[in-house]
């Protein structure tokens, strides 16, 4: 049984709260989000392969992804970090590039709260610069569509079971 | 002009009108009793919000009437539906890296 994703969006405001529980410690959780190496292999969208330019995860770092298809220019993403307070906190900015005009950042904070039996609850926060990008964000995960998500984790799947840790 | 449903909730005004007729069908100034702005900018919302189709008006006798078209509201939710998905999908293959992790610390505390 899968823990379930919520996000709420509330109308006319420009924020966006993104909640989950993970069935591990939250270290480890936290780790998978600042590591590069385990970054990739789950933040990218299914039909994109998702690269990192770098990423300084720190206090004061930075951070560049790109997500290219199989063929043709991909686009990037990329942001300043403002603080990380391991295994706890993060709080950065998000730019994606692909937009017409530069400017339209969002700021991003990801809570790590423990829960009890080794369990986490993320809790991501996002404000965006207006209504507008917000509503333009959440129409952008929808055209992504979700047909092929469930064959990209199919394909993980099988490499794993494949490959015994 | 940007006529849809996004736009016709993107106001406070507009959202307590959508409420209050969803409960009872009222006329034009019926619904403007409930606000302390005026007649002339209730109309002009329920104006937009005809245009977006969130609300139809029908003529009955004398009376203009206002009724909620739900099924419009629906592309709300499943606009947010699907924007979970996206993340459903990457929590999933988030799941399963966190559990390979932990076999391997597992495997690690065993070994020393």
């Amino acid at each position: 049984m899968k823990n379930k994703t919520k996000t709420t969006a509330e109308q006319g405001v420009q924020e966006l709260f993104i909640e989950r529980e993970f069935e591990a410690p939250r270290e480890l959780v936290f780790k998978a989000f600042n590591d590069p190496e385990l970054l990739v292999q789950w933040l990218g969208p299914r039909d994109l392969t998702m690269s990192i330019d770098h990423l300084d995860s720190r206090t004061g770092g930075s951070y560049r992804f790109m997500h290219c298809p199989a063929t043709g220019e991909g686009f990037g993403f990329n942001g300043v970090i403002h603080e990380v307070t391991g295994p706890e906190r993060m709080i950065r900015t998000f730019e994606y590039e692909g937009m017409p005009e530069r400017g339209h950042v969002s700021l991003e904070t990801a809570t790590f709260e423990p829960l009890i039996g080794g369990r986490t609850k993320l809790a991501i926060h996002c404000v965006f610069k207006s209504v507008a990008d917000r509503d333009g964000m959440v129409a952008s995960g929808m055209e992504r569509g979700v047909t092929d998500s469930h064959e990209r984790l199919d394909a993980l799947l099988a490499k794993m079971v494949n490959q015994p840790a | 002009m940007r006529r849809d449903v996004f736009q016709a909730i993107a106001d406070p005004t507009r959202r307590q009108i959508i409420n209050l007729i969803a409960h009872q069908t009222l006329t034009p100034n019926g619904v403007a009793d409930s606000f302390d702005v005026s007649r002339q900018a209730i109309s002009k919302h329920i104006q937009i919000l005809a245009e977006c189709g969130i609300i139809s008006i029908k003529q009955q006798g004398r009376e203009r009437y206002c009724y909620v078209q739900p099924k419009k509201l629906d592309e709300v939710s499943d606009w947010l539906a699907d924007f979970r998905k996206s993340w459903e999908s990457r929590f999933d293959k988030l799941d399963d890296l966190l559990a390979k992790m932990q076999n391997k610390t597992d495997d690690n505390n065993k070994s020393k």
